[in-house]
């Protein structure tokens, strides 16, 4: 026996009942747990901007470009799990160059391109244009060029001009919102398509991503804000956190309404599948999913959520549970990636029986790495928070 | 007058460019947007070959004929280099056991290759019997759909296969297959399948797992030809695909199946 096949061996001790032999291995790992979490960060943290640009919510302006540069440095990392758990990485390029047209998975290199080079990118440089040229002409040495370059020698700050970079801005915005509901609907649809797993095949699918990625996303903002404003030193606009704090209350309702009706209708129409579905949430996924998605994730917070709506308590008191429902509802979302994704594959396609699955530490598709994937996004943002603060912003007349 | 004809004659000519430049979008349009469709299986998934002279593949298994003696999957890994460990199979054989309370004790280990020992006690046992499996070689194949660029696809004779060369790895196709029949080559680190031994079907031989079945359980043939053997024992028999509800257009036809089976 070879030792590259023993974790092989030590799984199939602990699988029960029958499982087709070729699936005893897990082919999605945290990797893919990771993806579809940075993703809906990315698409919930643009929605949140848009916000306050579309709708003018007016309140939210201290976090309208702490949610863009959010947004940009995840989604800056967003392809890196899904290419680092590739077994042919070197061929990545591949999905671009000869994408196949009925696959959901060659769709995405084009969404995602769309949406970094076509929305975020050009929404955030056209906000930032006339603070780059002001900055470029203030600074000296490398950072005076950095600057220059970033403005790509569009140096017109007339008013003019400046007029043209809120217009074609906001038309951005506007584009930009269908394009994050496509973004993250989108990676729904790679797990709803997917006919021959009935845990991930539903319609529902592309719409529940969507509002967990909102969720997710407004509660990473509220949390980025606290923390660069604690580090800032700067006191918490907390009409801030309560005009955060409402929006996602009503979307934690909506998101647990949509998820509750999937399930409904699975315990209900109970088909060929609900057996083995019912023994998964019940054991495999009972931690996961009762305890981590439901209690922590969802319950939790939308009962703190829903106190903070109706009593105002000590603005201290207001910020602590500002900060832990913003954590909570993280790992709630997080619980959620990993029920879809790892729940989805631990049953046998037989309908008799499961595998198991360890994540491991080290290795490509381990912890660490997943962990890296997870740190390298804040590590970006805290880059771009001091390449482009919005605290230093040149200030526009409305 | 004259010049009333030479207007009648300069509108004439208006109308027919006219005409012309609405017909020829017209056309160009219906050319793009056939082409596309024809690039989009998701649309049109094509169930039947463009080569007609070619034969267009189909298998039939005999429950009633398998005796469980696992030559089939052994000669399958002997013949396409598929590692021995038991965790990666073209083909595998099951063993079903009713139960009389109704239960199903289903068991494949080792795939079948090192034979088949009966766990339940004979009293408790309704009805047993043996479901070789092995790639349906669907029509409207679920894994080569999703794959993201192409490098699986269904053969002008209706065999999925995949390009080991093009394949990147990303595990969308076995995610696809309801059937469990792809794994990812622990060397070659692609995608891998039965290829209803296609390099033995281009010299005229039978698939490996058929050439040694002792007791003619599998059968392969071409579904085209109205004369062949597979059709005329289609056609006497019943037989039934693997979960036909999720419309896969499987191509392996199984006499005897027994509803417990998936």
């Amino acid at each position: 026996m070879e030792p590259h096949y023993q974790h092989l061996y030590d799984i199939l001790a602990h699988s029960q009942g029958y499982i087709f032999p070729n699936e005893i291995d897990l082919q999605w790992g945290i990797l893919i747990v990771v993806y579809p979490f940075i993703t809906g960060l990315v698409a919930g943290a643009f929605i949140l901007a848009s916000l306050e640009r579309v709708f003018k919510v007016r309140i939210l302006k201290p976090t309208y470009q702490i949610a863009l540069l959010t947004a940009l440095s995840f989604l800056l990392v967003a392809t890196m799990p899904l290419i680092s758990h590739l077994s042919q990485p070197q061929r990545a390029y591949e999905i671009m160059i000869t994408p196949h047209s009925s696959s959901a998975m060659a769709i995405f290199g084009f969404v995602y391109l769309w949406y970094l080079m076509v929305v975020l990118l050009l929404e955030i440089w056209f906000d930032y244009r006339h603070s780059m040229v002001v900055w470029a002409n203030e600074k000296t040495g490398v950072m005076k060029w950095v600057y220059k370059i970033l403005t790509l020698g569009v140096n017109d700050i007339t008013p003019r001009a400046l007029n043209w970079d809120r217009k074609l801005g906001y038309i951005i915005t506007v584009i930009g919102i269908p394009s994050a509901f496509i973004l993250h609907g989108y990676v729904g649809f790679i797990f709803g398509s997917i006919k021959a797993n009935p845990w991930w095949s539903t319609p529902l699918m592309p719409i529940i991503f969507l509002f967990s990625a909102m969720v997710s996303g407004i509660a990473l903002v509220l949390l980025v804000y606290m923390i660069i404003s604690y580090f800032r030193k700067k006191a918490i606009e907390v009409n801030v956190l309560d005009a955060i704090g409402k929006y996602l209350f009503f979307v934690l309702i909506l998101d647990f309404t949509l998820e509750g009706l999937d399930q409904i209708q699975r315990i209900y129409e109970a088909e060929e599948s609900f057996e083995i579905i019912k023994l998964l949430v019940s054991s495999k996924l009972y931690l996961t999913l009762f305890v981590s998605q439901g209690l922590i994730g969802t319950i939790i917070p939308l009962t703190a959520l829903a106190f903070l709506q109706f009593y105002k308590y000590q603005i201290k008191v207001r910020k602590t549970m500002y900060f832990i429902t913003g954590i909570l509802v993280l790992i709630g979302v997080y619980s959620m990636r990993w029920n879809v994704v790892i729940g989805g594959q631990l049953f046998s396609k037989s309908f008799a029986g499961f595998t198991s699955f360890k994540v491991g530490l080290i290795g490509l598709d381990g912890t660490l790495m997943a962990a890296f994937w997870l740190v390298l996004p804040i590590g970006i943002l805290a880059f771009l928070l001091w390449l482009l603060p919005p605290w230093k912003m040149v200030k526009e007349e409305d | 007058m004259s010049q009333s004809t030479s207007t009648m004659g300069n509108e004439k000519v208006k109308t027919s460019r006219r005409k012309f430049l609405k017909n020829a979008s017209v056309l160009a349009a219906a050319t793009v947007g056939y082409s596309w469709l024809k690039s989009s299986q998701f649309l049109l998934h094509a169930a039947e070959p463009e080569d007609k002279s070619l034969p267009w593949y189909g298998v039939v298994i005999d429950i009633q004929k398998c005796i469980g003696c696992g030559n089939c999957a052994s000669a399958c890994k002997k013949e396409n280099d598929v590692p021995v460990e038991p965790f990666f199979f073209r083909t595998w054989v099951e063993q079903y056991t009713v139960k009389n309370d109704g239960s199903v004790n289903i068991i494949s280990p080792n795939g079948g290759i090192d034979g088949f020992k009966q766990t339940v006690p004979d009293e408790d046992i309704f009805k047993s019997f043996f479901v070789p499996k092995m790639c349906n070689h669907c029509a409207k194949s679920p894994c080569t759909q999703v794959c993201p660029v192409g490098a699986t696809y269904i053969s002008p004779e209706g065999v999925v296969l995949i390009d080991e060369k093009y394949c990147i790895g990303c595990r969308y196709c076995v995610q696809a297959c309801p059937y469990g029949c792809r794994f990812i080559h622990p060397v070659k680190k692609v995608a891998n399948k039965c290829t209803l031994c296609y390099h033995r079907l281009k010299k005229g031989l039978a698939p490996a797992c058929m050439e040694v079945c002792p007791t003619g359980a599998r059968m392969y043939g071409n579904l085209r030809d109205k004369d062949s053997a597979i059709v005329e024992y289609l056609k006497e028999h019943t037989t039934q695909v693997l979960r036909p509800n999720l419309n896969t257009g499987s191509k392996l036809y199984y006499n005897a199946l027994s509803s417990e089976v998936r």
